[in-house]
């Protein structure tokens, strides 16, 4: 049967060419302005590091001074040193690192000064986010207590400074001191670039990784966020009133994860007791996915741009459903004639909507192409997510299906329409 | 017009003639909140920042070894001698941050020494004596500052208290409505009086709610080069290019082994270009909704209409027969068509407020202005009239020998 109204189908669509010819395009120009949005709000609504991220908490807390807090501000994203250390001390976590990002200025053994973007963080760093390293190893937690002037470089790094050659043992020149390379990444693209939202979400990773404690020794200057409650000299001093460290812990079960949230605001009760403030405190202990949504990683435009597209489907779909419409009724003497020869309702309902979903997949081609090509052009915007924008197989296959599901839905009406041509009228006025 | 007819001739179609309807609804709810997003983009592209954006150019530069500080001013005085030598050159200042930059400097910023105070984010802008001159600001009230109330950068973070600033109007009229700020002090970096207030000067990026966006402060501060950009002022547009060129020669030329590369050099121009590229593909991407939105309403009107005509074919060439002319039948169905461009833009109306009401609630949107109703109106009746024209030209072609046939 299926086969029979495939065949009247075809004959129906090709009949009138001009009308099916508009019917798809609709269907094309809604399908593809849709899916690419959609492709681009998947791609950045992604899941970064799939095996572990909900192992991987961020934790922030508001323990800063009564004057510096508002009720109802925000928990803020950073912590001060002095907790940061204090955290990283009990290291009451699987893994635990504190961070920040920075810059500096490099030497090439040629002697020519490049600027390159650091991450300075602590040992766990590492295993924690699963950094491939492609030769040698990370510093050891041993490294970060002792201050070492060790380095781990990016392989494009390795590649403009050593030549892509194993140069565990080089030293890296920074300004009048020198690090010394202990390990080249492999590939490693992480985007977003959960870890620190604030320097750029999008994007290469850093070039340059080393001790937090080496850095401050060398006075590398950071990046990202800092801020702080009062006027001072030292912002990065072990007391200074500012926050700007990233603090991640690695806590492989929701027992641990509940114990740690314990141990937390255990912190918390004894900074308050300790007198720095008199205020409840706040904490915040979220898994990857939970802090990316709460940091609104897709862009608001983004957004707007899926809702836009959205509307514009179901206009789209409007406009199907209309011409479809037009479509089923001019065919009434048709429709009358099978309903006479004793075709069921239920059977021209069927009828129509094979020829309905015949266009949506016809649509869904084209779409496809045009979602293709408006993926292009998302690619070429000045965005610093464009380069990750990719079209993968899930989202493929839901063109199909939303083609597919899109002209079903606009089929509907106008098949049911259709089904109740009232044989003899039809028949009499033809 | 035959209103009667065209009223009983639709009341045959009336689901179709409500989808069209509700399709122009939409398209009119959508194509006019799309433009009020346009406008809205292109207005914040072309805020004034204050400056005299023509003429600036700004080069960075960082220094490899970290050196003492005075070693590192007395080179920043050495580098802005040679800056100023280069031909063309009009002015040339330090200073802590440039417009559209990558970054803000800002303080909290209030009336009373007093940490519960209200106080409000403010970006500063730290430069030297030239600075004024160089930016192309304009002085509303006060004065600037004097040569001796210029401090070292050390000085402004540990004892700023006593520093005198210079702010913007729009910071002025926050503070101090309906009086001059002149005299009157701040708390930024300490207790700070102000001397001076400039017409407009911009945050260098956008920080905080939108309003704020003209709030700035100026502090007399001589800047070493290793924690700001030298910011050049040119007398002739077109000779930017050459100016960048000849400033990264002349501080290549002497000094210690810095990072000097045209990557952090650029015209003002250039680097307001960057910032707003994102609103700028975002307001084409809109014109290509409007547009493709038009097309496929005008292509539903065009298949719907040629529909009508194509069934109607026969009762066209009877009113042919009767003595209809060509022009009656071709105005009948542009009547047709006004009538439910009419009926959809009405509802289309209502459809716009409330997709603003929406848009409102989840983005920072303003309320739609009334004029863009009757643009968004016009829009949609002109493309059902030119729509509509094909199939209409077609129907009017229908000859009246067309009443004697069986169909």
């Amino acid at each position: 049967m299926f086969g029979y109204y495939l065949d009247l189908a075809l004959r129906s669509l090709r009949r009138n060419q001009a009308l099916t010819a508009l019917m798809v395009l609709a269907i094309a120009l809604g399908i593809g302005t849709s899916m690419t949005t959609l492709t681009v709000m998947h791609v950045l609504s992604g899941d970064p590091i799939p095996a572990k991220s909900s192992q991987l908490f961020r934790v922030r807390m508001n323990v800063v001074p009564d004057d510096a807090f508002k009720l109802g501000d925000k928990v803020p994203d950073n912590l001060t040193r002095r907790d940061a250390e204090a955290l990283l001390h009990d290291a009451r976590a699987d893994r635990q690192a504190m961070m920040s990002a920075g810059s500096m200025v490099v030497v090439s053994p040629q002697g020519d000064p490049l600027d390159v973007q650091a991450r300075y963080t602590s040992a766990d760093f590492f295993p924690m986010f699963d950094v491939p390293l492609r030769y040698g190893h990370a510093w050891s937690r041993d490294d970060d207590a002792s201050h070492a002037q060790v380095v781990v470089i990016s392989h494009m790094l390795n590649q403009q400074l050593f030549g892509g050659a194993d140069s565990i043992g080089k030293m890296l020149r920074v300004g009048d001191q020198s690090l010394r390379v202990v390990g080249v990444l492999g590939d490693w693209d992480m985007n977003p670039r959960f870890y620190d939202l604030s320097d750029g979400q999008f994007g290469d990773s850093e070039d340059v990784f080393l001790p937090l404690s080496t850095a401050l020794d060398m006075k590398l200057s950071t990046s990202g966020q800092t801020w702080c409650w009062d006027n001072g000299k030292n912002v990065h001093g072990a007391d200074a009133p500012c926050i700007w460290l990233q603090y991640w812990a690695q806590l492989d079960t929701p027992a641990k994860a509940a114990t740690y949230r314990q141990y937390l605001r255990n912190y918390i009760a004894l900074q308050q007791k300790a007198g720095r403030f008199t205020h409840s405190g706040q904490l915040e202990l979220q898994d990857v996915m939970e802090w990316l949504d709460a940091k609104g990683v897709v862009p608001s435009d983004v957004r707007l741009q899926t809702w836009l597209a959205l509307g514009f489907l179901g206009i789209c779909l409007l406009n199907t459903v209309g011409l479809l419409l037009a479509k089923f009724l001019r065919r009434s003497g048709e429709i009358g004639v099978r309903r006479a020869l004793g075709a069921s309702r239920r059977a021209i309902f069927l009828q129509c909507l094979v020829e309905a979903g015949l266009i949506g997949l016809a649509g869904g081609v084209f779409g496809l192409a045009l979602a293709g090509l408006g993926l292009v052009l998302v690619r070429h915007q000045p965005t610093d997510y464009a380069a990750y924008i990719h079209m993968d197989l899930r989202m493929l296959l839901a063109t199909f299906v939303l083609a597919l599901l899109s002209s079903l839905l606009a089929g509907l009406l106008p098949a049911w329409r259709a089904m109740h041509v009232v044989p003899g009228v039809a028949l009499k006025s033809n | 017009m035959h209103f009667r007819h065209i009223f009983s001739a639709l009341g045959r179609h009336r689901i179709a003639v409500w989808l069209l309807v509700l399709e122009i609804a939409f398209s009119c709810a959508v194509v006019c909140n799309a433009l009020f997003l346009i406008g809205n983009r292109l207005e914040r592209m072309h805020r004034p920042t204050g400056v005299d954006e023509a003429h600036l150019v700004q080069v960075g530069v960082r220094g490899v070894t970290p050196g003492s500080t005075d070693a590192v001013m007395a080179q920043t005085r050495t580098d802005l001698a040679a800056l100023r030598a280069i031909p063309d050159v009009a002015n040339v200042s330090v200073v802590n941050q440039v417009l559209f930059g990558d970054g803000v400097s800002f303080s909290g910023v209030s009336l009373r020494d007093d940490a519960k105070a209200p106080s409000i984010p403010v970006t500063q802008y730290l430069g030297n004596a030239q600075l004024a001159d160089t930016l192309g600001v304009k002085l509303a009230d006060g004065r600037w500052f004097k040569p001796d109330e210029f401090v070292s950068y050390a000085q402004l973070e540990s004892s700023g208290s006593g520093v005198p600033v210079i702010i913007t109007k729009a910071l002025a009229n926050h503070f101090f409505p309906g009086q001059s700020a002149v005299g009157k002090t701040i708390h930024a970096f300490g207790t700070n009086r102000v001397v001076g207030v400039v017409d407009r000067l911009v945050q260098p990026r956008d920080y905080g709610p939108a309003g704020y966006y003209g709030y700035a402060m100026l502090f007399p501060v001589e800047m070493p080069y290793s924690q700001g950009r030298y910011l050049i002022r040119v007398r002739d547009a077109s000779q930017r290019q050459a100016v960048i060129q000849g400033a990264l020669r002349a501080l290549k030329a002497d000094g210690p082994l810095r990072l000097i590369s045209s990557k952090y050099a650029t015209t003002l121009e250039a680097a307001r270009d960057k910032y707003y590229r994102n609103d700028r593909a975002m307001a084409w991407m809109l014109v290509g909704v409007c547009l493709l939105l038009l097309v496929v309403t005008s292509v539903g009107i065009v298949g719907l209409t040629s529909f009508w005509v194509a069934q109607r074919r026969r009762q066209i060439g009877i009113r042919r027969a009767i003595g209809a002319t060509r022009g009656d039948i071709l105005r009948y169905f542009q009547t047709e068509n006004f009538l439910i461009a009419t009926l959809g833009i009405a509802l289309g109306m209502v459809l716009t407020y409330g997709l603003n009401l929406l848009l409102m609630a989840h983005y920072e949107l303003g309320r739609l202005p009334g004029y863009y109703l009757p643009i968004g109106a016009l829009a949609l009746w002109a493309l059902g009239q030119l729509a509509v024209l094909g199939p209409a030209l077609r129907a009017a072609a229908v000859p009246p020998v067309v009443a004697t046939r069986s169909v």
